[in-house]
């Protein structure tokens, strides 16, 4: 039997873009959580850069970056070498299934039962904790935001706040209905009988699992951005740590590190640093009297490396995770993370997702965009998203079999409508002569214009082609 | 073939050709020499603006101010380094205004529950500051152990001025981190925090919920 099969997962059904879309613009709630979130985060963003040369220190960002990625391979074995000379030991995955069996068979040799966990947006992507699950072991979301999101049984709706789709009402209710509080409006009191539950949670748990934000080759050191300290405990307190992390995250120094930790937090949530700047070079040394005895690295590829092959898809793997991108995306703000169905939503989530689950399963995401550009002239590393949308846009509709496809269930949005439209359109584009009959054919049968026009006139007028083509009024203006 | 070989062979036999490498200039990290003074300035402002407290400090009344911090905050106990003067000298002063004096100087294994449940306050050294983003540089050891920092409601850490570097940039190079680094080393920048209850503020939430900054000028 394959070790896959074991694999149940909770996936939300990804091409339901649609209809979740419409629920979620339909739901004043979350479209007002969403947007008062997002208009505070661009603002403090704005101010977070203020004395700093953000151009300048964004193409800092992005070549850190290109630069890691074109020694990737090298930068992998030198990182593994370093950890390994550091105590920690790695391992690597193929695929998300892959990393889950890794950090089964860590917990089954340690004979653990529970593992508690620091954010990390690749276990979600792993579907780490349903995995556990049904291995029998426990796996509880220690990040506030990721512990509410796991009670109440759901996925979280953004990157960094994975509960910004509830309200303190709903999280109260929550908290009651599953953890016996008290209900309350105050913010700290609920905060507060979080942290008495999860305290008691550290103390008790046979290992820690944590992401990582970079991986350090030089010093063979795995750092963690965070504010609210659950992720020095889970890192700290359990006698085994597991890292996951995608193999993109390398980088060679940690002076690297200073440039894109001075564009992450900022662009993440307009911080100047966050609260915790976790930097883990090993496992608890002999003389030491705290700190986790194990230490593993788990280096996921899950659909990195095909990405890795395309000179422009390659780019996705610049991103740092701070989500900018959904803060300032008209899409986002108003449909919210959920309607995505995906680990990663918003931009970031269209150019990623398709790689990651295949452009059949995920053929609605890079349409799911107005293109306005929001989120290329935001990212702190200055991946070209729009473009990335276009080329992804190209590839799921495109059926052109000589051109090898690059991401997985290429042509799966295809529609032979859609593609002999665009045909007709570079044909008749291509000679000037067809050109003017065309556009002037177009114009003298206006009248039989339909009034409908799919799904764009649900809520607009179409519009209405001129009684004459520009081509001829410059002619007659003499132009 | 194992998981690692064909993830490292897709990487190096990339369709697309080999990258260039682009160069990095890291001079926008580097800002303008700042003034001790005006270090302190941002520091200050810096750590405050995230709810952090900071006492200008000298040398002689350093306990004092400690004291009283402690005393506001009706502390029944105080964790300190074993072996680091600053823990030396609190034992040696022999104080009765300090409240009792604790020492991490057992695997935690020992003593976990104590320490998640007992101790009200903890005292730690830094290896310096970073003024631009209001940030204490701390390597834990075994004299201060990495959860000294992190489970007390309060921790209280004692900066030197003129240990304060303008940028984490400068920081790490004038440290010479490229060298090597400790098992674990941290930069906080404030008590532990939330805001994923409606994007309100919380403090407190794992680790401290106070952090307060005795400065030695
Ligand atoms: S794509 Fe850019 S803006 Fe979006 S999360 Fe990644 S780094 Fe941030």
């Amino acid at each position: 039997m394959s070790e896959t099969a074991e694999h149940t997962g909770h996936h939300i059904d990804v091409k339901q873009f649609h209809p979740r879309a419409q629920a979620a613009i339909h739901n004043p709630k979350i479209r007002k959580n969403f947007r008062s979130a997002m208009d505070g985060l661009m603002s403090k963003r704005k101010t977070a850069f203020e004395g700093w040369d953000l151009e300048t220190l964004r193409d800092l960002g992005a070549n850190v970056r290109l630069r890691a990625l074109a020694n990737l391979p090298d930068l992998l074995e030198q990182l593994e070498k370093k950890l390994t000379e550091n105590g920690i030991k790695v391992h690597w995955a193929v695929d998300g299934d892959e990393a889950c069996r890794i950090v089964r068979d860590i917990c089954k040799a340690r004979d653990a039962k529970t593992v508690i966990k620091g954010k990390s947006m690749v276990s979600e992507e792993m579907e780490l904790n349903h995995y556990l699950e049904e291995q029998g072991i426990e796996a509880l979301e220690s990040d506030l935001g990721e512990y509410i999101v796991q009670l109440a049984d759901e996925t979280p709706s953004h990157i960094i706040m994975p509960a910004i789709h509830k309200n303190t009402g709903e999280i109260s209710q929550l908290l009651h209905d599953k953890t016996g509080t008290d209900l309350s409006n105050d913010v700290e009191y609920l905060t507060a009988s979080a942290r008495l539950q999860l305290r008691e949670k550290f103390m008790n748990a046979d290992v820690g699992v944590s992401g990582v934000n970079f991986a350090v080759a030089e010093t063979g050191t795995l750092c963690l951005v965070e504010n609210e300290g659950n992720g020095r405990m889970t890192t700290t307190v359990p006698k085994c740590h597991i890292a996951v992390t995608g193999i993109e995250k390398v980088v060679p120094s940690m002076e690297d590190v200073s440039a894109l930790l001075a564009l992450l937090t900022r662009s993440a949530t307009g911080q100047h640093i966050t609260t915790y700047f976790n930097m883990i070079s090993g496992p608890r040394k002999a003389e030491e009297l705290d700190g986790p005895e194990e230490v593993h690295l788990v280096l996921v590829d899950n659909g990195r490396s095909s990405i890795y092959q395309d000179d422009e898809l390659l780019d996705t793997l610049r991103c740092i995770r701070c989500g900018a991108c959904m803060n300032h995306c008209p899409v986002y703000t108003r449909v919210g993370g959920h309607a995505y169905g995906t680990t990663y939503p918003g931009p970031i989530g269209k150019i990623l997702m398709p790689h990651l689950i295949g452009l059949d399963e995920g053929r609605h995401l890079p349409s799911a965009s107005s293109l306005c550009g929001a989120c290329g002239e935001v990212c702190p590393v200055k991946i070209p998203i729009p473009d990335l949308l276009v080329r992804l846009r190209q590839e799921s509709v495109d059926g052109d079999k000589l051109h090898p496809a690059k991401v997985r269930g290429h042509g799966a949005k295809r529609s032979s409508m859609e593609a002999m439209i665009w045909k007709g359109w570079a044909w008749m584009h291509a000679s000037p002569g067809i050109y003017r009959f065309g556009t002037g054919a177009a114009s003298k049968f206006r009248v039989l214009q339909p009034s409908k026009a799919g799904a764009w006139t649900d809520y607009r007028t179409a519009p209405k082609l001129a009684a004459k083509t520009l081509h001829q009024r410059m002619k007659e203006r003499g132009q | 073939m194992s998981s690692r070989e064909t993830i490292l062979q897709r990487l190096r036999n990339r369709t697309g050709g080999e990258l260039t490498v682009p160069e990095c200039d890291f001079s926008v990290l580097v800002r303008d020499d700042w003034s001790i003074k005006e270090r302190i300035e941002r520091f200050e402002k810096m750590i405050e603006s995230v709810h952090g407290e900071v006492h200008h400090c000298t040398e002689d009344m350093w306990m004092d101010r400690l004291a009283e911090v402690l005393n506001t905050r009706g502390a029944r106990n105080l964790l300190i380094p074993k072996q680091h003067e600053i823990g030396r000298a609190l034992r040696d002063a022999g104080r009765d205004d300090l409240p009792e004096l604790l020492i991490y100087d057992e695997p935690i294994e020992s003593w976990q529950a104590h320490l998640f449940n007992e101790v009200d306050a903890s005292i730690t050294s830094t290896r310096g500051g970073i003024a631009e983003t209001g940030s204490l540089i701390l390597w834990p050891n075994d004299d201060e152990p990495r959860l000294m920092s992190l489970v007390p409601p309060v921790h209280i850490a004692v900066l030197r001025a003129s240990e304060l570097y303008t940028t984490f940039h400068e920081a790490m190079q004038a440290q010479n981190w490229a060298a090597g680094m400790p098992t674990n080393a941290l930069l906080i920048s404030g008590p532990s925090k939330t805001a994923d209850i409606e994007q309100t503020l919380a403090y407190g939430v794992h680790g401290p919920k106070e952090l307060i900054v005795l400065m030695i000028e």
